[in-house]
This record gives C-alpha cells, structure tokens and sequence, in this order.
C-alpha cells in the first residue's frame, strides 16, 4: 500500500477543505470499502480524511422528512426506532446487507458509493472501463453471471460496462425517493436519488453524480405511507453474508386490500439501483392479487436483456418481484 | 511488560502448550522491545495544513488507545491495519488474520464494546478508543462463559476461527440477536468456519443466552 498522510479533521469545513486543496485525497468513513480497495492498489490516496469525528451521526425525524447523518453506522440505522416505525425497508435491506460486524462500521455515505462487486474490476490482469477507461469491459464476454440485465443500451456499439451496483442500501433508498444531501466548498447540494448514481454510459468509471471533493452530510426520506405493507427480498448465492443476485424493495399503500402507492426498486440488475416506475403506476388502482403482481413483475422486465451466465435473471428477477409484493402485501 | 490482560486466553490449555506459551511470551518481549527502539516521535516534521487537528505525516503518527484495559501510546505508520497493530505490534497474537479483506472475521475485535472486523480498519482511527480483543475477553484465568461453552459444547475443531467466533458470538448475545437457532446463525453469518463447526456454535451461543448468565 502507498503511503499516505492521515487527517482527522472535526469540522466539515476542515473536511472539504483537507479535499478541495488535494486531487488524490479521499474520505474515509468505515472503511469498510476504501481499505479493501486500498489493499488491493485500485485506489493509492496520497491523503486521507478521516471523517469520523464530524458531528454528522445524528437520525432525526424534521419537518416532513427523516434525516439520516452520513456517518450514521448501518446498523445504528437499522435498528433505530425512528426507521423501524417508519421506514421499515430500510431497516429490512440494512439488515440484509453484509455481517453484523460489516455494519457496526459501515456508514450511509460510505454505503452509497460503495464499489461494484464485478470481479474484472478487482482483476488489474484484465481490461476494465471501470477501472482503466477505455480498455474493454472483460464481462461481456467473459463469466457474466453476475452482470446486469437493464440499463446499457446497444445503439452505439456494445456496451461499456455491465458491472451491477451491490448496495442493499441504495435499493430502498430509491424506493423511498430519498435525496443526497451534499457540501462542497460553494455549500449545500441536494440531490435526488434517481440522479445520483448513473448508468455507465461514456464514463463508466463513474458510479454517481458526487463531484471531487464533495462531502455527503445526510440522507433525507421524505414521509411517507410506507410503515406497514414493505418488503425487502434478497436473493443470493448462500443464506446471508453474500450480495445480491437480485434483490427487490417493494412498498404498497392500501386502501381497503386496494393499491393506492406502489413503490418497486430491483438491486443487483443494473449499474444503479433500477426503480420500477411503469410496473408501478400499473399497480395503482387495482386490487390486491396475484394477477395484479404477475402483471406488474411482466411490465417490470420489458427491457430486460441477458448475456450468456445470467439469463437466470430474466426469470429470478420478476419471480423476486412477484414475491416482495405478495409478502409486502401480506397475503402469503 | 506483561500486565495481566495480555495472558494468552485463546482457548483451553492442553498438554505439551507450555513451550508453546515460553515462546508466546519471548515473541512478546521482544516485540515490546523493538517497539520501543524503533518508534521516535516524528511528529515535529507533520504537514503545517491549517485544517488539520491531527496530522502525522506518512511515515508515523501518534497514537493513543485502551486496549484490554490498558492504555497505550504508541506511535504507528498509518497504513497499519487494526488488526496487524494487535498482532504484530502488540504480541497479542489471539486475533486471527483469514482473509485480510472482510469476508471471514476471523480478526473481530470489540470497539468500545461493538464487534468489528480489524482487518478493515486502520490503527490510527482508533485514538481514544476502547479494544478488547480475545485476551481481554478472560476474567484473568478464568474463562469467559462463552468459552466455557465453546468448550462444552465443542464448537471448534482446527481453532482458527474461534477467537473471531466467541468475539461475535459474546456481541450477538448482548446486541439482543440470540433468541433463536435462526437468528444466531443470521446473526453469526459474518464468521466463517472452514472445519464446519456451526451447529456446536449455535448450540454453545444458545446455552449461554439460555443460562442467563451476564456477557
Ligand atoms: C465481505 C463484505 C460483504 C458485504 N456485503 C454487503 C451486502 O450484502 N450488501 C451491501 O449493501 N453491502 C455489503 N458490503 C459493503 C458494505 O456495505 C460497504 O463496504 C460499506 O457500506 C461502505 O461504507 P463505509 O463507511 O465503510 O465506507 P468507506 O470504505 O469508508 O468509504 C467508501 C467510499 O465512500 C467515500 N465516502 C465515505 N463517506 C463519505 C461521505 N460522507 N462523503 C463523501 N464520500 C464519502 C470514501 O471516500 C470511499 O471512496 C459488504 C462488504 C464486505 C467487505
Ligand atoms: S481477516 Fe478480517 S475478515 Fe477475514
Ligand atoms: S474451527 Fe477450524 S475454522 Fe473454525
């Protein structure tokens, strides 16, 4: 590993500041991410920001919204009761995600930008646009079990990068339509969740809208009917400790035994979290029922598109959709 | 040198273990020993940003922590992970090193009474934090009720992972996860055991959730 010069600043000015001076200096909150890929030499800051002292914990319910600090750890979240009453997707995909060790010292911020999984991207003996822009993407044609089914289009040529967002975090957080609230050195930032992280596109070796040497200070979650009729279905490889295949992130209001809200995200499909708009205004209005989900999981797949080890996906997913809504639902 | 909360408390003691302990305790001395010739502060050549409360510069910074109840001030390279501070600066070699990148515990620790994973974390995040780690989980030479029950219940085998396990396992009971074989095992999940030790891990955490008796 490089060496590097450590900071620990305690105020956020300090911390924007330590960044805006230094092209190569980076954040540290958990850890749990950075070190990991300091360790394998894909990331070599010169500097490193240590965050951890910035007064930015706290989980508060505010006018209309619950605000989430950045260095609020997973599982302070997930076990607050603020977010089990709530939000209690959220608690649901915290709790999904990593080990109980992993999330005593995962932070929100640091969960956001997480890297992808995609073992091409680890690999430096392979090509990888995410990595090495402009090299090749290895999984195309390569072991793409894991890879994405949405989000890259063919009109250009093949697509640069179909590496999948690993977070469980992200996905409920698109569902609840939350915002990324960010400081830089001009002030404050609010981003909406659908922009912050992008699809690959030309850069892939981007996985969000945050700017260099931008902080993120909180999460907001609007308010919203979602504390009953939620859940998070993970599917993976063993029982826990392991990310996604797919995962789904449904919430339902209802009136009734009838769909007033629905709200449907899938994880581990695309290059960010994939949120469901179409199958969910077709869910509005209608009845609670098997039919009404099946429709639903068969509008959610429409531009789903396989490579060669992950066509499983195009069944495992609208079958993962089809039963988050029914145990959102309760009718199990 | 060695205070009380650095006897070697990893598992039970067996015949033939006293070499093994002479040899612990020569590591350990002369860990300590080079420890103290080889770290001058080098604090006075710390970068002058005007932002920086505390800066080291890459070579060395200060650094004060409680570990096993004993507090320490030492003097690390920054790039030195949680866990290779205990074992390799330290002596206290009862954590393990599995993977080294997050994926097995073997090296859980506690901070400030939280399990985490020790390989993930660098030393110099820790200042003024409380570490337990296996050797501080003994009451002396008596052992931990979770080690007694590890015993009992023979949840182990080649013994690698056992510090990281009864680690997780004491934090599983006190975070308010061991009411049920399901939850344990959900709750257990981040500590791998290649020689399949699991159901006497699950039956050893369950026994002492069930006894009642204080972790
Ligand atoms: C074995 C293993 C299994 C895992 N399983 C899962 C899983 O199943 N599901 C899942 O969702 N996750 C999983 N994770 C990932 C884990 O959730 C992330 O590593 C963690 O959330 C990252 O948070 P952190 O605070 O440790 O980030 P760090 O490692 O500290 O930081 C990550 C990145 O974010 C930046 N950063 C951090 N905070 C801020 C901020 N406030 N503002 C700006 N930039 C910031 C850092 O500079 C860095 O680039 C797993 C990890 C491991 C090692
Ligand atoms: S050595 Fe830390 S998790 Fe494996
Ligand atoms: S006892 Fe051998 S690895 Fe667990």
């Amino acid at each position: 590993m490089k060496p590097f010069h450590y900071l620990r600043p305690t105020t956020v000015k300090d911390a924007i500041n330590a960044l805006a001076s230094a092209p190569n200096a980076r954040f540290i909150a958990g850890g749990t991410n950075l070190i990991d890929l300091m360790k394998r030499g894909l990331v070599a800051p010169e500097k490193l920001v240590d965050i951890n002292s910035l007064p930015l914990k706290k989980i508060e319910q505010k006018a209309g919204f619950v605000r989430i600090g950045a260095l609020a750890l997973n599982s302070s979240v997930a076990d607050h009761t603020i977010i089990a009453a709530k939000h209690p997707l959220l608690a649901q995909a915290l709790k999904a995600g990593a080990s109980g060790q992993l999330r005593n010292m995962a932070t929100m911020g640091g969960n956001l930008l997480q890297r992808t999984r995609c073992p091409y991207f680890y690999d430096t003996a392979f090509p990888c646009n995410k990595r090495n822009p402009g090299s090749g993407c290895s999984a195309l044609e390569g072991i793409n079990r894991l890879h994405a089914i949405f989000g890259f289009s063919e009109k250009t040529g093949p697509p640069t990068c179909i590496a999948v967002n690993p977070s469980d975090l992200n996905v409920a957080l698109s569902a609840l339509d939350a915002t990324v609230v960010v400081q830089n050195t001009q002030g404050e930032r609010r981003i909406p969740f659908a922009d912050f992280h992008r699809l690959p596109g030309d850069r892939p070796d981007r996985d969000t809208t945050l700017e260099a040497g931008e902080l993120i200070v909180a999460v907001d979650i609007p308010d919203a009917p979602f504390a009953r009729n939620v859940h998070y279905f993970k599917v993976r490889d063993r029982a826990s400790y392991a990310f996604g295949l797919v995962s789904v992130a449904a919430a339902l209001d209802l009136d009734n035994n009838r769909i007033k809200t629905a709200r449907l995200a899938l994880g581990g499909v695309a290059h960010k979290p994939w949120r469901l708009f179409e199958a969910e205004k077709m869910l509005v209005g209608q009845p609670v029922s098997e039919t009404a989900f099946r429709q639903a999981a068969e509008v959610a797949m429409r531009d789903a598109k396989a490579f060669e080890h992950n066509a499983y996906k195009l069944k495992l997913a609208p079958n993962s959709i089809r039963q988050a809504l029914t145990l959102a639902a309760g009718i199990s | 040198m060695k205070d009380k909360n650095e006897i070697d408390a990893t598992g039970p003691r067996r015949d033939g273990d006293h070499h093994q302990e002479d040899r612990r305790l020569f590591l350990k001395q002369s860990l300590a020993m080079t420890g103290l010739t080889l770290t001058p502060f080098s604090f006075f050549n710390a970068e002058p940003d005007s932002y920086s409360v505390l800066a080291g510069n890459a070579d060395r910074v200060d650094l004060s922590l409680t570990i096993n109840g004993v507090k320490r001030r030492l003097s690390v390279d920054p790039r030195t992970t949680l866990l290779d501070l205990v074992r390799e600066q330290l002596g206290l070699t009862g954590t393990k090193k599995g993977c080294d990148l997050g994926q097995c515990g073997a090296c859980t620790v506690h901070v400030d009474g939280q399990r985490v994973l020790s390989c993930l974390s660098f030393a110099v995040m820790q200042q003024g934090r409380k570490i337990t780690t296996i050797e501080g989980l003994s009451n002396g030479a008596s052992l931990h009720p979770m080690q007694e029950a590890f015993i009992k219940h023979d949840g182990f085998q080649c013994g690698y992972c056992t510090p990281g396990q009864l680690m997780s396992a004491v934090s599983c009971i006190r975070e308010g996860h061991a009411n049920s074989e399901a939850e344990i095992r959900e709750y257990m999940s981040g500590n791998l055991c290649r020689c399949g030790a699991y159901p006497n891990i699950v039956k050893a955490i369950l026994a002492v959730k069930t006894s009642g008796q204080s972790v």
